[in-house]
């Protein structure tokens, strides 16, 4: 296991490498550069080549490039140009907000998709059938800014119950450990801000758990209704065990494989793909920070944000190709 | 059986479900639960701001967000009268120049602590000035000291690649007098004083941090920039706190403030970057006030109950005619007939915030210089059809570039003000051809003379024709690609006229040469509009958007 581990983290390495001759190139292919968001309207044009130049944005590419890959060797992003502050401290204090609304949104999909994909595909043809597979079609179409925007009128606005920005409200005072709200202050005791936290996710975390959750509901669904046809689970109820056994052990845990594979790429690219849950609800992750930094040629903060949420799609994803083991005793990691 | 085990699973979890929500509905209460007490001093007024500050060191940067936070920081030695564009004294009372413009005079006030319990004096004053002409190496970027070397020149000693001509001579105090010392008039001075850029610091911050330097040229700030507390001010509030993970600043009241102690206690910038958001947060309650509503948004708050002050103009919206581009538009009728062809009115009427005006010259009217006599150009579009078609130019092609990913302040809703004017010029017989762009090739697009019609402007640093007229028409460039040797010696002499009525009434005549020759039509002023709860008092809003908020309160209940 610690060798497929090792293994599996070696191979991040030509994965990244590669990752960062492309994006570095590309980048550079956008038109315009960081000069013109850095002045003000009125500079001029050798102002901004003076700039240009300054930045070191002049210099051949190739040398560009290797001034950068001698700065990761020392696992050193550089410094974001748009807020001066090194890219490293700006994923750190971001990355928390992200993970926790992708956490929250992951929740609610998981919790929900998978009993009512399982119950879809045990009442078949029924009511409730019926109606999650309209509402995972619902889900998978509403695009997640409407979504988001009308959470808000409802839910914020007219009825008042839930805030409608922030991680918490402004000027909130607690104690920061990790960075993640909730986490910090249940470990703090701070169980007022752990209450607040948690009210400031239920918004944000609804509106981008209606794609996962479409999605595992239907994965859930197709996959118990594959499984309830197989032989052993026939042979299973036919030798007498309880419903509840051949429910959970042999159905739902046969079932969930291909649903765990899902859930893995899911969280994958909510932790990238929450770009617009973060903008609407104000919350600050890394998904808006990686927006802006585009508009603004932010180079070093989008090579760096990129890169770093390569790495953790990749753990994300062997953590969840370790998962298979508890399910399905046949797979063995080598 | 299973049944029941099921029921009573889905029982507990909504319960559990039910509970979990209504605890933290509860916190959400309690938390905005401010009590009974005078709700200035126990609740904190939160204003919604597009983006975070850069650096809490005002000299490093050029960002109107940073300095928002920063001017509520540090004092000037100038200042704006608060809501107005007059120049009044700010940590100098009074002040006076000589005669040939190249000494500044300024008397400070007694009395002034800075919030590290300094006293001010003419030493603390020079201490700011001297550091900043004797900057080295990367901080002599312009990235960092764009403004310094706009207004003061270069440094004490220049790095290898910084040309910029020396305009910083001295510093001299003797107690609470300081004498600046200049190497030649300007019509920067003494508005460039008032900057926020220019923000004084306490001699103990600048000790604190004199070996903290920009160590690489990649545009990475002190560390010291981006932590509350070292440096200190004499401002009505101290920051308290700047929690970059939530992009939110806490800043209390300063007890000792040398003028009246603010309304509240507690003042937190708070930034939401997307514009629906911002009026979101604000319906909602979350936020108290915010800037840069859309103006579509204007009527719809205030028929809700919303403060939506309306702005003095002190910005400039124009049509760029690139002559060297286009050939075409050298003839001086083209461009009359260009500029009689748009309905500036309707733009003003259909998308501007209220508070919105047509522009006759380069400059609103709030500024010193503005002339009432500048020839003027009035939507007709008969007769500009006319003029295109006796210029031979019918059906002429032109490039026309409008930017698609952000606004300013003067230019909202720009792909509405492109259609507005596009149609109405091939009305006339031109054919337009659209180039939109994002703001990053706009810019090197329109340096470079390479769109025949760009829209732009500018919003006024201080009250002063030069900074509109200077910023454009001092010398030959390729934003315009035209050679007019009477405006451009018209706008050196003003840049060295010291006496500011004598520079108004040659800023008035050159307004009037400006609009004969017509580089350009000028569209329009816009106020940005700020908005405030229903329960607010707000400050006096300033043309320049640099407000007070230490006249900002709750209403009394």
């Amino acid at each position: 296991m610690f060798r497929y581990i090792v293994k599996r983290l070696l191979q991040l390495i030509p994965a990244l490498f590669g990752l960062s001759i492309l994006l570095f190139f590309w980048l550079r292919l956008l038109p315009g550069g960081p000069e013109n968001t850095l002045l003000p309207d009125d500079a001029s044009a050798q102002q901004r080549e003076a700039l240009r130049e300054s930045l070191g944005l002049n210099e051949p590419i190739i040398v560009q490039y290797g001034l950068f890959l001698e700065r990761l060797g020392n696992f050193d992003f550089g410094n974001s140009l748009q807020t001066g502050r090194p890219v490293m401290d700006e994923f750190t204090t971001r990355f928390p907000a992200t993970a926790e609304l992708a956490i929250a949104a992951m929740l609610i999909a998981v919790c929900v998709g998978i009993p009512l994909g399982y119950f879809a595909a045990r009442k078949r043809g029924s009511f409730l059938d019926s109606s999650a597979v309209a509402g995972s079609l619902l889900g998978i179409c509403i695009p997640v800014f409407f979504l988001a925007a009308m959470l808000k009128v409802v839910f914020a606005e007219k009825l008042g119950w839930l805030p409608s920005a922030f991680r918490l409200d402004a000027g909130a005072r607690f104690t920061e450990i990790t960075g993640f709200r909730v986490l910090d202050s249940v470990l703090t005791g701070e169980f007022d801000v752990t209450a607040s936290a948690l009210g400031h996710l239920i918004l944000p975390g609804l509106a981008l758990s209606s794609i996962p959750l479409a999605v595992i509901t239907r994965m859930t669904r197709a996959s118990v209704l594959e499984v309830l046809g197989q032989d052993y689970v026939r042979t299973a109820e036919s030798k007498g065990l309880q419903p509840t056994v051949v429910r959970t052990r042999h159905v739902l845990r046969n079932a969930m494989l291909p649903v765990i594979t899902a859930i893995g790429l899911l969280t994958g690219s909510l932790l990238a793909g929450a770009v617009l849950t973060e903008s609407v609800f104000a919350f600050g992750g890394i998904g808006s920070f990686i927006y802006e930094s585009t508009q603004q040629r932010d180079y070093p903060a989008i090579l760096g944000f990129l890169m770093l949420i390569a790495i953790i799609y990749v753990v994300v994803n062997l953590l969840v190709d370790l998962s298979y083991t508890l399910f399905d005793p046949r797979v063995r990691v080598r | 059986m299973l049944q029941s085990r099921v029921t009573r699973l889905g029982r507990t979890a909504l319960i559990g479900i039910a509970g979990a929500l209504a605890v933290s509905l509860a916190g959400c209460e309690s938390e905005r639960d401010t009590g009974d007490g005078d709700r200035n001093e126990t609740e904190p007024f939160v204003f919604g701001v597009p983006t975070d500050a850069r650096t809490l060191d005002p000299i490093f940067t050029t960002d109107g967000e940073t300095f928002r936070v920063t001017r509520q920081i540090y004092d000037t030695l100038l200042d704006h009268e608060p809501g107005g564009k007059e120049i009044v004294g700010g940590l100098a009372e009074d002040w006076e120049s000589s005669d040939d413009g190249l000494e500044w005079t300024f008397q400070l006030r007694e009395g002034v602590t800075f919030h590290d319990g300094e006293e001010l004096d003419g030493e603390a004053v020079c201490a700011n000035f001297e550091r900043w002409h004797n900057f080295e190496g990367a901080y002599q970027d312009t990235n960092f000291t764009y403004y310094w070397q706009n207004m003061f020149g270069g440094f004490a000693e220049n790095e290898e690649d910084v040309d910029t001509e020396e305009k910083f001579r001295s510093c001299t105090a003797d107690g609470l007098t300081v004498t600046i010392e200049v190497a030649e008039p300007s019509a920067n001075y003494p508005g460039a004083f008032s900057m926020a850029t220019f923000g004084i610091v306490s001699p103990g911050s600048l000790e604190q941090i004199e070996d903290d330097e920009i160590t690489s040229a990649d545009s990475a700030f002190p560390d010291y920039t981006q932590e509350a507390g070292v440096l200190a001010g004499t401002g009505p509030f101290k920051i308290s706190e700047w929690d970059h993970g939530s992009q939110e600043i806490t800043l209390e009241r300063f007890d000792d403030y040398w003028g009246d102690n603010a309304k509240v206690k507690t003042l937190i910038f708070k930034t939401i970057s997307e514009e629906t958001a911002r009026r979101q947060a604000l319906e909602a309650g979350d936020i108290h006030g915010y800037d840069l509503a859309a103006p579509g948004d204007v009527e719809p708050l205030k028929e809700n109950g919303f403060q939506v002050p309306t702005r003095d103009v002190f910005n400039i919206l124009y049509l760029a005619f690139q002559q060297e581009t286009t050939p075409e538009f050298a003839d001086l009728e083209v461009r009359q007939a260009m500029a009689h062809a748009v309905d500036r009115q309707r733009i003003v009427d259909t998308i501007l915030p209220e508070g919105g005006e047509v522009a006759s010259q380069f400059m609103p009217p709030t500024v010193d210089g503005w002339s009432e006599d500048v020839t003027t150009y009035d939507y007709d579009p008969e007769l500009a059809e006319e003029m295109i078609a006796d210029a031979g130019v019918d059906g002429l092609t032109v490039d026309f570039c409008y930017v698609t990913d952000t606004s300013r302040p003067y230019m909202p809703a720009v792909r509405d003000i492109f259609e507005i004017i596009s149609s109405d010029l091939e009305e006339v017989g031109l054919s337009i051809d659209p180039k939109p762009m994002e703001w990053d090739q706009y810019i090197p697009a329109t340096n470079s003379g390479k769109c025949s019609l760009y829209l732009l402007g500018w919003t006024g640093d201080f009250n002063e024709g030069y900074n509109f007229l200077g910023t454009w028409f001092d010398r030959p460039s390729d934003e315009w690609g035209f050679e007019n040797e009477e405006i451009f010696d018209l706008l050196s002499e003003i840049d060295r006229t010291p006496d500011p009525d004598e520079r108004a009434a040659k800023l008035a005549e050159a307004n009037e040469v400006i609009m004969d020759f017509l580089p350009g039509l000028p569209i329009s002023s816009s106020p940005p509009a700020i908005a405030f709860a229903p329960d607010v008092e707000p400050m006096d809003v300033s043309p320049l958007t640099q407000e007070v908020f230490a006249d900002v309160s709750f209403a009394e209940e």
